[in-house]
């Protein structure tokens, strides 16, 4: 079912945690909400479950407004951060909770929880109470119990938040198959955009309460609609310089930019993998400082020649990094970036 | 020489405790054993004492079940809702816990006494507080109230609200959230408040003296019972119901103690 929300905005006192959000998401998809910690995602998904009223805007579901509609009648399944599981029930009372209090057959509600169980691999731990279990099974009963009733949407805060590194990535494909075989419209929030990137169909960036930019995560990472949005999404070198005749120096750098005006300020971004630097024995443009292997990759810093740090990272074996050292002078080739106009 | 604090320190908290505490018990009991079980259990058979055992009895049940309900109801709006003059509020529901129960007592008095403000009314109707089962019904509920409510709203801070949202968001009622999640969550609480509650009830005397007036086998409570055979010198039936109360009140402490032990979650 299809989640729109039009012109929402929510304050609280002077501070407008969400501010004037426009969003739709389409059946069957599933997004993220990526944006940094109390930036108004959390907020937003509450507005939409009906756990907090906006004070301007409004939310449709299928196509229906709904801000008539108390939370409970709204058919939201909703999953919190720290899993909310009723501590004195056991795993099967908590999956049955919904079907129970909307006065479903008793038969009917023990084979929707078995068949709940088995969709999220917990079978046979239907007797065990929530402190029995690990992170990632609680948050896998959460997600059984917000879908026992079928709900319209389901609504997911920081999901993986609360477990750790390893289950969260595990969790993170689980969740993406039993998308893909529920076909649920799903949207979730996370700081973490690696977890939207790896799991949403779309992602939103909201920031300060404003959406920032919403797309598929490619168009996110190779367009950033905004600074903020360049940052947020990894890594970036930055510049402030000048436009003349398409083009910005930086240092020795010599980089063309394209849709700016002439004799604009801008800002210039650079990730750190659209830029080769490779030994030359000449004057160079740069200066490396330190070469530092990182896992799989190797991240090299170092001076252009007009006082700016560079920062590029490149696969472990690249045969660009062949005699890069520490003190060796540099060749460097921009092959990708973007710039926005520098706001006074 | 070195001085052995650690065993001064246990020494000293020992001494005090049994001082304060162990010695009076210990003299009740004996004395008690001195008069002989036997008379002692015949003063408590009769009727005056058994009234009086009933009266505190139904006094605190009554303040167990209404200041129960009640400060589960007071818990709930004082945490979770947001009005002008919560603080105020908040402070003056612990005044029973600061004001003397003696003042109380005067200061009922004031309202249903003789000149009070209802003694009109109150004679129209021909129902009597003073020294009357109300007056000590109304005595008992107000030294009984913070307590059912303090626990119970410690309680309810500390688990949030996150569960009933769950429990709304899955199409839970009100009344469905509040029997399912809300109660079991501050079931400990309830538990620990009531208890107090009830300790509290049994040993009240300041006001239900003041309030009730102790008329033997009318207004009499196990405590005020106590006083007035003291007066009278009947040794074996004060120490008696002495007894009695502070059987009562370990069995009610031992209860507290079971409750509060840490035992796992579930």
């Amino acid at each position: 079912m299809t989640i729109r929300i039009d012109n929402l905005t929510k304050r609280f006192g002077e501070f407008a945690a969400v501010d004037n959000v426009s969003f739709e998401i389409a059946d069957g998809e599933l997004v993220a909400l990526l944006g940094p910690s109390g930036g108004g995602k959390s907020t937003i998904l509450r507005i939409i479950a009906g756990l907090e009223d906006a004070d301007a805007g409004y939310v449709e579901l299928g196509g229906e407004r709904v801000d008539h509609l108390h939370a409970r009648l709204r058919q939201v399944g909703f999953v919190f951060q720290h899993y909310a599981l009723f501590k004195h029930m056991t795993v099967g009372e908590n999956i049955a909770f919904g079907l129970k209090v909307q006065g479903v057959e008793r038969a009917e509600q023990r084979r929707r929880v078995n068949e709940l169980l088995g969709l999220v691999g917990l079978k046979g731990l239907d007797g065990r109470f929530p402190h029995q279990l690990s992170g990632g099974q609680r948050q896998r009963v959460a997600l059984a119990r917000a879908l026992a009733p079928q709900p319209r949407v389901l609504l997911l805060d920081e999901p993986f938040g609360a477990v750790d590194a390893k289950v969260r990535e595990e969790l993170r494909r689980w969740l993406r198959r039993l998308h893909d075989e529920l076909h649920a419209t799903t949207l979730f929030v996370t700081h973490d955009q690696e977890e939207a990137f790896s799991v949403a169909d779309r992602v939103l960036i909201i920031n300060k309460g404003r959406l920032e930019q919403q797309g598929t995560p490619l168009e996110i990472l190779d367009e950033p609609a905004t600074e903020f949005v360049a940052r947020f999404v990894g890594e970036v070198n930055t510049y402030d310089t000048v436009v003349h005749g398409g083009r910005a120096l930086v240092g020795g750098l010599d980089v063309p930019v394209l849709h700016q005006q002439d004799n604009a300020a801008i800002r210039l971004v650079i990730r750190p993998y659209d830029i080769k630097l490779f030994r030359v024995e000449t004057e160079g443009l740069a200066t490396a400082n330190r070469v530092l292997p990182i896992g799989d990759r190797v991240r090299v810093e170092a001076t252009l020649h007009g006082g700016q740090p560079i920062v590029a990272q490149f696969p472990r074996r690249s045969s660009l990094l062949r005699g890069v050292e520490v003190g060796c002078r540099l060749g460097v080739e921009i092959t990708h970036s973007r710039a926005y106009p520098v706001v006074q | 020489m070195r001085i052995p604090w650690r065993l001064l320190l246990f020494v000293t908290v020992i001494g005090y405790l049994g001082a304060l505490i162990l010695v009076p018990i210990s003299a009740i009991i004996l004395r008690v054993a001195d008069a002989g079980f036997a008379t002692v259990l015949a003063q408590l058979g009769k009727s005056e004492a058994l009234h009086a055992m009933k009266l505190t009895a139904i006094l605190s049940t009554l303040a167990v079940v209404i200041n129960g309900l009640f400060g589960i109801m007071a818990a709930l709006v004082l945490v979770r809702q947001r009005f002008w003059g919560r603080k105020l509020l908040d402070t003056i529901v612990d005044l029973p816990l600061t004001v003397s129960p003696v003042m109380t007592g005067l200061a009922f008095l004031l309202i249903f006494g003789r000149a009070g403000w209802l003694e009109a009314p109150l004679e129209a109707a021909n129902w009597k507080v003073t020294f009357a089962f109300p007056g000590l019904v109304i005595a008992t509920l107000f030294v009984t109230l913070p307590f059912t409510l303090r626990e119970v709203a410690g309680v309810l801070v500390e688990v949030g609200t996150t569960d009933e949202e769950a429990a709304v968001t899955l199409g839970a009622s009100p009344w469905q959230t509040f029997w399912n999640v809300t109660l079991p969550n501050i079931k400990h609480g309830l538990a620990c408040g009531v208890t107090l509650t009830l300790a509290r009830a049994l040993g009240e005397f300041g006001a239900v003296l003041i309030l009730g007036g102790a008329i033997s086998g009318k207004t009499q409570t196990a405590t005020t019972f106590i006083y007035a055979a003291t007066e009278e010198r009947k040794e074996g039936a004060a120490f008696g119901m002495a007894l009695l109360l502070a059987v009562v009140s370990m069995v009610v402490l031992g209860f507290l103690e079971w409750l509060k032990a840490p035992r796992k979650e579930n």
